[in-house]
């Protein structure tokens, strides 16, 4: 069973109950039936009232979840015959994004993901899905063939952020995500952004630059991590939880800025608890969306895409 | 009171941050944060707030700025009646906004408008690391983004002077989305064809350095700022180790191939001057 997060203790305590009865019933021959139906009428209620109200923060810890599907594991799913591409022929190949040709529907695409690892052996090659510069080099590149070869860009987001580190500085780290932010709005092919666990900072928001941006409904897309946040507004980390409630991250939240175009749901208890479900829902959002924007022209896909960024903000005048 | 300037231990000499710039007070003379050297204020002004002695390059207020490098200081402000309002209901944030405004007599942390650089019209955009540390949220985003847009439209240059510690955390992700909004418009800028000088003053990280900041076709920088993606704290935090000398100055950037020249700030606005003349007649090599 996968790990449970602390709010949903109560819930898997009462799965392992009717488990448990089950067992009971079948070993000793005793009739349970009727406990075992009357918990789980129990179970379906708490399920409802756990996973209806879920806070920003349980979000979170959805997003992080160590089973949480990766960009592999959706590409698996959703598309066919996905040959990956390696390197930024600059300097490196960043494990931490991973980028290909593949088929959605029998048409070929671009598609780039950030990529983070299962375990701990796969965490440290995948760098915990945090690029370096050479990362959004490569998938630039992608980009830049795909549009070449007029196939759609399907993007998939899931990351903590950029990575803080000497290389990725002296390398340019700023530049690489700025150059991915100006050239993504360039492009004529349509272009699929999607959240599927945590959107951290610019380091998520340099491939997410789309004529569409969808969310998983525990994903979350924030400024800076909750953790960070914590640390510089109150000077304590431990304010994280907070942080998190207060920042406005949820899909639910982006949807109410405008920012989103669209939240795709998951199951109960998160995207990890049915990856073939999920992904199953992710295509249909793809394909409708590749529908819509094949009707665009190329300009117009490009026009669309720049208004819908260059009408994000909230302000004031004083006049 | 001049004896206590002298005596005072120099604590903050070596910290080029916030809080050295506390310790200049608006009295008569004031300390360099770099070596320590008191100067009186009006002759630190009157050399752009560079230190007669070290010529460590001390933060400029935007109205400084300009001063500084448009002709006879005429500029023609757009959008200066756009304000923050708090899309988060972030608690404290709009008393915060209140008081910079008070402090810095200016709406919001980026001033941009039009002016002419010897002779030459651009439109100029300069943030004020006083307002909010320079922070960039929808309003400098919206600020700076329709500033691209009127150099589109006027087809002059867009001259942009950043200072800034990135997003702002307290409009959280509508700050960050405004890395993409300013990027697209310089998009459109890069495809029509028009200069964007970006140039780089004490301090330039995050959000800001992750964006427009570091787009310029020509990309120039104060000498000694500090400028990055991530904060020198969180690197070292995250690397655990100290960082070397000089890392993420503008010196290390040069050094490594992210920025066309360090421009000391006397020779700032002849070099935008030259750099505009440049660029004033078109080549015309298409074969
Ligand atoms: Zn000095």
């Amino acid at each position: 069973m996968a790990k449970e997060l602390p709010f949903e203790r109560p819930l898997m305590e009462l799965r392992k109950k009717i488990e448990e009865l089950k067992q009971f019933t079948e070993i000793e021959g005793i009739d349970f039936s009727k406990e075992i139906i009357e918990l789980e009428s129990k179970a379906k209620i708490l399920e409802q009232e756990i996973y209806t109200q879920l806070t920003p923060w349980n979000r979170t810890q959805i997003a992080r979840h160590a089973k949480r599907p990766t960009t592999l594991e959706y590409i698996e799913n959703i598309f066919t015959d996905f040959i990956e591409m390696h390197g930024d022929r600059l300097y490196s190949d960043d494990h931490a994004i991973v980028g290909g040709i593949a088929k959605f529907n029998g048409v070929p695409v671009t598609v780039i993901g950030h990529q983070k690892g299962r375990d701990t052996k796969e965490n440290i090659y995948r760098n915990f899905g945090m690029p370096h510069p050479e990362g959004y080099r490569k998938a630039l590149r992608l980009m830049q063939q795909a549009e070449k070869f007029n196939r759609p860009i399907i993007c998939f987001i899931d990351t903590p952020g950029a990575y803080p580190g000497i290389g990725a500085e002296e390398r340019g780290q700023s530049e690489a995500i700025a150059r991915n932010l100006r050239d993504m709005a360039l492009f004529k092919v349509p272009m699929i952004c999607i959240v599927t666990g945590e959107g951290g900072s610019g380091g998520a928001l340099a491939l997410g630059v789309g004529n569409h941006l969808f969310m998983l409904e525990n994903s979350i897309f924030s400024v800076i991590s909750p953790e960070g946040a914590a640390t510089i507004l109150w000077r304590d980390a431990a304010m994280a939880v907070t942080a998190a409630n207060t920042m406005k991250i949820t899909a639910n939240d982006l949807l109410d800025f405008g920012i989103i175009d669209g939240i795709i749901p998951e199951p109960f208890g998160g995207a990890h608890t049915d990856v073939l479900q999920q992904a199953a829902d992710i295509k249909n959002v793809i394909a409708n969306s590749l529908q819509e924007l094949t009707k665009l022209s190329p300009e117009q896909r490009i026009e669309q895409r720049y208004q819908k960024y260059r009408t994000i903000g909230v302000y004031t005048s004083l006049i | 009171m001049l004896k206590d300037f002298f005596y005072k231990k120099r604590k903050y000499a070596t910290i080029p941050s916030e809080k050295a710039k506390k310790n200049i007070p608006d009295g008569m003379v004031v300390k360099c944060e770099k070596c320590g050297t008191i100067t009186f204020v009006k002759e630190l002004q009157k050399n752009l707030n560079v230190c007669l002695h070290c010529s460590h390059h001390h933060s400029l207020s935007a109205p400084e700025r300009l001063l500084s490098i448009l002709d006879d200081g005429h500029f023609f402000e757009y959008d200066s009646d756009l304000a923050s309002s708090n899309p988060l209901g972030f608690e404290g944030y709009l008393d915060k906004l209140k008081k910079d405004m008070d402090k810095t007599n200016l709406n919001e942390a980026v001033v941009v408008g039009e002016g002419t650089i010897g002779g030459f019209p651009a439109i100029v955009g300069v943030m004020d690391s006083r307002f909010r540390m320079g922070s960039m949220g929808s309003v400098v985003g919206e600020k700076i983004a329709a500033g691209i847009e009127r150099a589109l439209v006027k087809k002059y240059p867009f001259i942009l002077f950043s200072a800034s510690g990135g997003a702002r955390m307290q409009e959280g992700i509508l700050s960050l989305m405004q890395m993409a909004k300013t990027s697209a418009a310089l998009a459109k800028l890069h495809q029509e064809g028009i200069l964007f000088i970006s140039v780089l003053t004490n301090p330039t990280t995050g959000g800001v350095s992750a964006s427009f900041a570091s787009l310029g076709d020509i990309n120039i920088a104060e000498p000694g700022a500090l400028i990055g993606f991530a904060g020198p704290r969180v690197i070292e935090q995250v690397i655990r180790q100290k960082l070397p000398e000089g890392f993420q100055t503008s010196e290390f950037l040069l050094n490594r191939g992210q920025i066309d020249m360090i421009v000391d700030r006397k020779e700032m606005k002849s070099t935008l001057e030259k750099l505009l003349e440049l660029h004033m007649v078109r080549g015309n090599y298409n074969g």
